[in-house]
């Protein structure tokens, strides 16, 4: 049986940063994922990382712009930390190896994003995600007799001691089949957001809130689950992101009558204003009839206004893209996108350590919530969150791990009830509906009634079809009976995850009678800060799954900047 | 370019290679129909018979936009990422009308359209010391290094490890021991990084190895598998030619004579005079090669290949004792190549990250580093001067050399 002083669920940015803190503390590291590495979400990041490198920036800067970015809603002392260990930690990766552009004098080159005061963002052209990560992965074969990988690896559930401690987790090996027990004297859950539990998402079909779950089931508390983010600018029909990098490189915004909106909402940042409120422009004009496309329900980003040759060199990415998803060549016509899922801001609770209210139990990355992104995310932030936090996790659980012995737990009976379950569902009889039918129902239902414009009664009448659908999951089928890459049961499991997921979102949703980052209730369109300036936790407080969500509130931590009318 | 994508759905024939490792039984075909818009990909085609008729096909699969690199496959026989592939292009290129997708090549098969990657892909990887021995000391800040070598590795770092190049390369068939093109443009990722403090010692390394740079055939099936124009071929190229030009490394499995025996018989006859080649890419370049001991025991060992072509009238014994003549207006035209190229000062590269490209960029002419030239990273660290950038069409889709 497997033992590591540090277990890291998830290897992408966080995961793998983890893994690399904690055996440079001396730990003994195990490093999981249900993918190989280099497929992990992370990959897909365009844009950039944030850091106050210029030596006209300053790291209170980013972080004034953080937390106004958060609606705040975001945890000052988190956010502190994050900007102010950002420069030291993008100048790690750049000795690492990561290709940084440069500019003419050889330094990083740095580009303009949403919501930033100034050009703070590094970037490799647009796969800054992809570069990080394989560099991290790098390192990780470099330090492989330190560094445990287990590669499509799927993780059950986590392995729980009597006295409440988390100890391990229960794991199934993809190609064979085989269930195996890993005790660790502390988990770290870096398996990324829940991306999945909408349709469309710009998320890829493994980002399926695993982690969020998992924890979840076992006591801990998310928080700040309301807080869903849509980027403005994914293609029409399949859902794909266009980064950010785009409008950072110049590219402007346009409805069907050539008018560049963005100028009604954000006179001064027009296309650069954070996410929540570029998305919702753009879905205004939609929904008044402004809309280019079929059924008027894209917007046009004009990119041709950014010098051909740089599109070329530092969006090479979406040039690809454009091309290939959409039939549109984007040095010389417009490309037609809408608002899309695209990341959580919420997740499970932690501190700026990466920890969670229960013991030996970390979380870095999407899966967690510090909260460093509060109401909504700023654009290259979170390949940064991944990267500070999942380092500090490493970095203290490592040092925990350090001051106590292995945990000794009966493994046995955890291992049978997970391989019990998995046989269940590969025996339930062809009478439900298809797993598939239920996921693409979820995602549709989150993706018009839990989107970028929410009310009560729409609210309500998602979380009864999250309902339904969290008792047809019970007895959904599957094809696969083999034990070989069975895709199909582990698929059925995910679902598990993304209805819990939604549920949490849903019930934070209805919780929150007010709009701030994020979330806009038409219901409640004001921001109050008398009432609604803190954090919605939701829990099953012991209950179980059977017993449901539970609400709790938690502070908003403000030291620096107190909340003020939100302009851009 | 743009395409019409207000087409509506349409009916898709698969026929997918199925293998299921527990059965006991040999691969088989499976055939679904699906419905989808033309301009969707084969892997939307995949997943919607994955969900709608059999869960058991056995496919990796992420992110659906050609970055996370887990679907690579065979359409039709070559490969490819399944999300990269429109239907209505596959299907153009089908038998019959049905798509075929098949596991990727050169990889033992796990399940259905799953290969083992680690078993090939992966463990070549490691072979190449993949990550960067930085050079000491270690900066405050960042390394300070030109804007170019850092855009020129980021062709390679734009590589997804697909696998699309493995499954097809031609070599690796021959010798599986080949470290092979993913493998070896990843080697080029930190050869061509200012940063890196090993450059002699990893092309030496790999110069060394009989199965490293001097194992590939120039078969270019890299260069058209990769869907993310990491071009493998042309920097495996690019490590030969830092590795003899910059560091005069000798290939010790004769790969630079052979390739010195080929550009030389090309450049006195205008054409390859075969017979010849065994002589010079053993006993060096000119006529006198075939009395150099190596040669004369490869000759000896050809003889009976020799006798078997002159047998089948595939060979001739002018053919083997004279050169092929062409035409010397021809042969002029050939060696004013050899002249143009030989007369350069320096060494430039295409570097198709930036002008991968159906057409030249504007601005290219007065920039070489507009027109994509960038200069070789192990020359002088001068920027390029006196460049004729229109020697190479600015943006050429084509490899570098070949």
């Amino acid at each position: 049986m497997p033992a590591h002083d540090v277990l890291i669920i998830g290897a992408g940015l966080a995961g793998q940063r983890a893994a690399l803190a904690a055996a440079q503390e001396g730990a003994s590291v195990g490093i999981m994922s249900k993918v190989h590495p280099v497929r992990s979400h992370s990959v897909a990041a365009a844009g950039g990382i944030n850091a106050a490198i210029s030596v006209d920036d300053d790291w209170r800067s980013h972080a004034y712009d953080t937390v106004k970015g958060s609606d705040f809603l975001g945890d000052q002392d988190a956010i502190e930390v994050m900007c102010s260990e950002a420069p030291h930690e993008v100048m790690h990766l750049e000795h690492m190896g990561v290709t940084f552009h440069r500019n003419e004098k050889g330094e990083m080159d740095l580009r303009a994003f949403g919501g930033a005061s100034m050009k703070r963002t590094a970037y490799v052209a647009d796969i800054t995600g992809q570069a990080l990560l394989h560099v991290l992965y790098e390192q990780l074969m470099k330090h492989h007799e330190t560094v445990a990988r287990y590669e499509e690896w799927f993780t059950t559930s986590l392995l729980m001691g009597e006295d409440g401690v988390c100890c391990g987790a229960i794991a199934r090996e993809v190609r064979s089949g085989r269930m195996e027990a890993f005790t660790a004297k502390n988990v770290i859950l870096a398996c990324g957001g829940a991306g999945q539990a909408y349709k469309p998402t710009t998320n890829g079909l493994i980002v399926t809130g695993d982690g969020i779950a998992m924890a979840y089931r076992v006591g801990a508390p998310l928080m700040d689950m309301e807080m869903v983010q849509y980027h403005p600018t994914c293609l029409v029909e399949t859902g794909i992101l266009i980064t950010e990098g785009a409008r950072g490189e110049g590219a402007h915004l346009l409805n069907a009558n050539g008018e560049r909106f963005m100028e009604k909402s954000a006179p001064n940042k027009m296309e650069l204003a954070s996410r929540d409120v570029v998305s919702r422009a753009e879905q205004i004009e939609i929904n008044e009839g402004r809309g280019v496309g079929p059924n008027g329900a894209g917007i046009f980003l004009d990119v041709t206004v950014v010098p051909r040759r740089r599109t070329l060199e530092a969006l090479r990415e979406i040039v690809n893209l454009g091309r290939d998803f959409a039939g549109v060549d984007i040095t010389r016509e417009p490309i037609m996108i809408r608002p899309g899922q695209h990341y959580i801001m919420g997740g499970v609770k932690t501190d700026v350590d990466g920890r969670t209210p229960i013991e030996g139990l970390y979380a870095a990355g999407e899966v967690a919530c510090v909260s460093v992104h509060g109401g909504n995310r700023l654009g290259a932030n979170s390949l940064l969150d991944t990267l500070i936090f999942g380092r500090r996790a490493g970095e203290h659980a490592a040092a925990r791990a350090a001051g106590i012995g292995m945990p000794s737990v009966d493994v046995n009976a955890a291992l049978r009830a997970d391989g019990a379950m998995i046989d269940a569902i590969v025996a339930r009889d062809r009478e439900g509906r298809r797993v598939s039918e239920i996921k693409s129902e979820l995602g549709e239902t989150m993706n018009r009634q839990v989107a970028v414009f929410r009310d009560e009664q729409g609210l309500q009448s998602a979380l009864e079809t999250i309902g339904r659908l969290k008792e047809e999951a019970e007895r959904a089928w599957i094809d696969d009976r083999g034990t070989v890459f069975n895709q199909d049961v582990l698929g059925a499991i995910e679902l598990g995850f993304m209805i819990d997921c939604a549920e949490a979102t849903v019930v934070a949703a209805i919780e929150r009678k007010e709009s701030r980052g994020a979330q806009f209730r038409t219901d409640y369109p004001e921001r109050e800060d008398g009432e609604w300036l803190k954090h919605i936790d939701i829990s099953l407080n012991g209950n179980g799954r059977a017993g449901g969500p539970q609400v709790s509130y938690s502070p908003v931590t403000i030291t620096q900047w107190q909340p003020e009318e939100r302009k851009y | 370019m743009a395409e019409a994508h207000d087409r509506p759905p349409e009916k898709f024939t698969l026929r997918l290679r199925r293998y299921d490792p527990e059965s006991g039984g040999a691969p088989y075909w499976d055939e679904h129909t699906v419905e989808l818009e033309p301009h969707r990909s084969v892997l939307e085609a995949v997943l919607q018979a994955k969900d709608r008729f059999d869960g058991s096909i056995g496919i990796r699969c992420s992110c659906r936009q050609a970055i996370c690199g887990s679907c690579g496959v065979r359409v039709n026989g070559e490969p490819a990422l399944a999300c990269h592939t429109h239907l209505d292009a596959a299907k153009a290129g089908a038998r019959e009308g049905v798509i075929e997708i098949e596991p990727m090549g050169n990889m033992p098969v796990i399940k259905d359209l799953i290969v083992d990657m680690d078993a090939v892909h992966w463990k070549k990887i490691q072979r190449v010391t993949p990550w960067l021995l930085a050079k000491q000391p270690v900066p405050e800040r960042e390394y300070i290094v030109s804007k170019e070598a850092m855009v020129d590795v980021t062709q390679t770092m734009a590589c997804i490890q697909c696998g699309a190049c493995v499954s097809d390369c031609l070599a690796m068939e021959v010798d599986p021991g080949f470290i092979g093109p993913a493998a070896l443009a990843k080697a080029y990722r930190f050869v061509g990084d200012p940063r890196d403090d090993e450059q002699f010692e990893r092309l030496n390394d790999l110069a060394q190895d009989p199965q490293g740079i001097f194992d590939c055939t120039h078969c270019f099936k890299c260069v058209q598998a990769c869907p993310k124009d990491v071009n493998p071929m042309g920097q495996i190229m690019r490590l030969r030619r830092i590795a003899i030009d910059d560091h005069h490394i000798v290939d010790q499995n004769n790969g630079e004579r052979h390739e010195a025996a080929f550009t030389g018989l090309i450049k006195d006859n205008g054409i390859l005079w075969e017979a010849e080649l065994i002589p010079r890419s053993y006993g060096g370049n000119s006529w006198f090669g075939k009395f150099h001991p190596a040669a004369g025991k490869e000759l000896l060992n050809s003889v009976p290949t020799a006798i078997k072509g002159l047998l089948r009238g595939k060979m001739t014994l002018t053919g083997i004792l004279k050169p092929h003549k062409i035409p010397s207006a021809d042969l002029k035209a050939v060696q004013s190549i050899y002249d143009k190229v030989e007369s350069r000062p320096e060494r430039y590269e295409l570097n198709l990250y930036i002008a991968g490209e159906d057409e030249p960029v504007e601005e290219s002419l007065d920039d070489p580093v507009a027109a994509g030239v960038t200069h070789e990273v192990g020359g002088s660290e001068a920027p390029p001067s006196g460049a004729q950038p229109t020697d190479f069409p600015p943006g050429a889709n084509g490899p570098q050399e070949g």
